[in-house]
């Protein structure tokens, strides 16, 4: 599988791109834990899409520049990825805060996208001040978070003994860059759910019904809002439906970027 | 040398084996009648530091038993007015968890003029746990305690003329902090540090002070050269010192040193913070979480709270004795560190009854402080030598 990673300037910020495979261009957007860079349901994709997969500001080998403080800030960095790429016709998946990161970027300009996949996104708030919508992973210890997030926990356990420094302070850094865009407001953006129905290209949210840091309700919350947008619901998966039920995931996936363009056309292409 | 009476003001009546006693013990263990009788208590025995000739030091925590002062602004204001002759020292505002400095401009400006000008005016980043309470982002803890800093004294050096401010974390319009502190052109500031060299040297740089809490004396002496080197370096006159806080214990007997250091060792070992809560992401820099991973896998660190009484005196975290042997314990101290200015004395903790407390500060005040009052100051190190160690 060809694969290439390099250093992009956008603005005041270097940001870490992955290019692999070849094909139409598919936008990859990682969580939190930038776990897909490793998972090999990237290189199932990368067999009919070329996967551009960028590291978020603060993530990975992208810098951080200060005036960055959130979801909604890295979004305008992607879009002017995909000015600066002059890529057309792109498909994005994005997963957890990465799928937050779809959102906000579909709502602003989605005239280079031709679908988005939402996985377990993050983002919005649906119920009232002192609702509990996302769990509060900075509250709990990082054990009792795997619980949540994993439908089987061991999968979140790391052999830190045999992790390089570098790989740890990656791994810190990304942590830390996590805290430092969703602690306040705490995993949403409160303009979100009022820019959701702006976007105008089909729409696929799917979720882990084993989900515990945001539920498959909170799913059917999000999908309202999108305008004909569907849920996959993959049974027997956490949060990261993608690396606990691949399969399903790339069937959902697979089946959804190959289906003819139909349905949010029919209603009214908004661009 | 000046001493400094100090308790956190604890409330250490809740049921024993609570498995976290910060930021998520529930308040219904806070018995409102006891928590009035304490209150009364602790700002009595600041009223007895002050007539034995003791200065006091103010601090605050936020949802945790182990320190019922959550507004230090207050009790520093109460002891402005009650008491006469002793230096205030609120260690201190935590800046950067407050949402308006220009607030805390005022507070403070105000504390100063009713105390006639006797306010140590502090700023902290606060401990970790604090940022749950506050809900301040942590990865800008530090950037928002030193923008904080600089707005205050910005705000009290605007005598002529308001001013806009439009920064980073704080917006304000027509900045003009009515009343000025009495002291002119502002209170001495104080900082405090445990580990953070660049912290150090910053604070040296503009003469303020740098404390320290409860640490070996090995590290403490690290952190106080790195003050004296870069006094020097900027050449500055005078002002600024070192302070360094232990747990502070004067007794009768030496067997009575003993049970009293027991009492006030409560403050090292009662307390329970969840390992979360004691390291949020980004609090830490990067490579000091790598590291602390490190020593996880090699089996963890002996920490203060495990340590027997006699390697908590050899480290210089606890001072305990009869008059003499305190003395001694200050000195030996003082000469490891290679000298400092001020001793907060964590002097009553847990259920260190009023007598005990008052009893400790009385031998303290009468036959400790005289023979250690004269230390001189210290001095400021010549850069070489000290970029040597």
């Amino acid at each position: 599988m060809s694969s290439n990673t390099g250093l992009v300037t956008i603005g005041d910020a270097e940001i870490e791109v992955e290019r692999r495979g070849a094909g139409k261009p598919l936008l990859l957007l990682a969580g939190e834990e930038m776990l897909e860079r490793e998972a090999p349901f990237v290189d199932d994709l990368a067999a009919g899409f070329e996967v551009i997969m960028p590291a978020p500001p603060g993530f990975g080998a992208s810098s951080r520049p200060d005036w960055i403080t959130s979801p909604d800030d890295i979004a305008y960095i992607y879009l002017s990825l995909l000015d600066m790429l002059n890529l057309d016709e792109v498909a994005v998946i994005g997963c957890s805060l990465g799928g937050w990161i779809a959102a906000e970027l579909a709502t602003k300009d989605d005239g280079r996208l031709s679908r988005v996949v939402l996985v377990d996104p993050y983002g919005i708030k649906l119920g009232g001040a002192a609702d509990r919508d996302i769990t509060d992973i900075w509250q709990l210890s990082p054990q009792k978070v795997a619980a949540l997030k994993w439908r089987d926990p061991e999968k979140a356990k790391r052999d830190t003994a045999t992790m390089t420094d570098a790989q740890l302070g990656m791994a810190a850094r990304n942590l830390e860059s996590f805290a430092r865009f969703c602690w306040e407001p705490y995993m949403h953006n409160p303009k979100l759910k009022h820019r959701l129905g702006r976007i105008g290209v089909p729409t696929l949210l799917v979720w882990g019904d084993k989900d515990g840091i945001v539920t498959p309700d909170y799913g059917r919350g999000y999908r309202a809002l999108i305008p004909g947008a569907t849920l996959t619901v993959i049974p027997e998966a956490g949060h990261y439906p993608h690396l606990e039920r691949p399969d399903a995931f790339l069937t959902a996936v697979g089946d959804f970027l190959q289906a003819p363009r139909r349905g949010i056309a029919a209603q009214g292409d908004k661009r | 040398m000046r001493a400094w009476h100090f308790t956190e003001m604890p409330y250490p009546y809740y049921p024993p084996d609570e498995p976290s006693t910060r930021i998520n013990l529930p308040n219904k263990h806070f018995d409102p009648k006891i928590g009035a009788e304490l209150y009364n208590r602790y700002f009595d025995e600041h009223m007895i530091a002050d007539e034995l000739g003791l200065d006091l030091m103010l601090n605050e925590h936020h949802q945790t038993p182990s320190c019922i002062d959550t507004c230090a602004p207050l009790s520093a204001a109460i002891l402005a007015r009650q008491t006469r002759k002793a230096r205030i020292c609120l260690l201190g505002n935590p800046i950067g968890h407050r949402n308006d400095p220009i607030r805390v401009a005022e507070e403070m400006a105000m504390i100063d003029c009713i105390s006639r000008g006797r306010l140590e005016c502090g700023f902290v980043r606060g401990v970790p746990y604090e940022v749950y309470a506050a809900n301040t982002n942590p990865t800008q803890t530090g950037e928002r305690l030193w923008d904080g800093v600089d707005l205050v004294i910005k705000a009290w050096a605007a005598t002529d003329a308001p001013f806009n401010y439009e920064g980073r974390f704080w917006h304000r319009r027509s900045i003009n902090v009515w009343p000025r502190p009495y002291q002119t052109p502002h209170p001495q500031i104080w900082i405090t540090g445990s580990s953070d060299k660049e912290t150090t040297k910053r604070v040296a740089e503009r003469g303020w002070v740098f404390a320290n809490f409860l640490l070996p004396h090995e590290r403490v002496k690290v952190l106080f050269d790195t003050y004296r080197a870069n006094f020097i370096e900027h050449g500055l006159p005078g002002g600024g010192g070192l302070a360094y806080m232990p747990l502070v214990y004067t007794a009768d007997s030496a067997s009575d040193a003993d049970k009293g250091a027991e009492e006030l060792r409560w403050y090292l070992t009662a307390p329970r913070t969840e390992p979360h809560f004691r390291n949020p992401p980004g609090y830490m820099p990067v490579a000091a979480n790598v590291a602390s991973i490190r020593q996880a896998e090699k089996g963890g660190a002996a920490i203060a709270r495990n340590a027997s009484l006699d390697q908590l005196r050899e480290q210089g975290l606890l001072v305990a004795g009869t008059p003499d042997a305190v003395v001694r314990q200050i000195k030996r101290f003082y000469d490891r560190v290679g000298g400092f200015d001020h001793l907060l004395m964590m002097d009553q903790a847990g259920f260190m009854s009023h007598e005990r407390t008052v009893r400790s500060m009385t031998l303290f005040a009468r036959e400790v402080y005289p023979q250690i009052k004269d230390l001189p100051r210290t001095t400021p190190l010549k850069v070489a030598s000290a970029a040597a160690r």
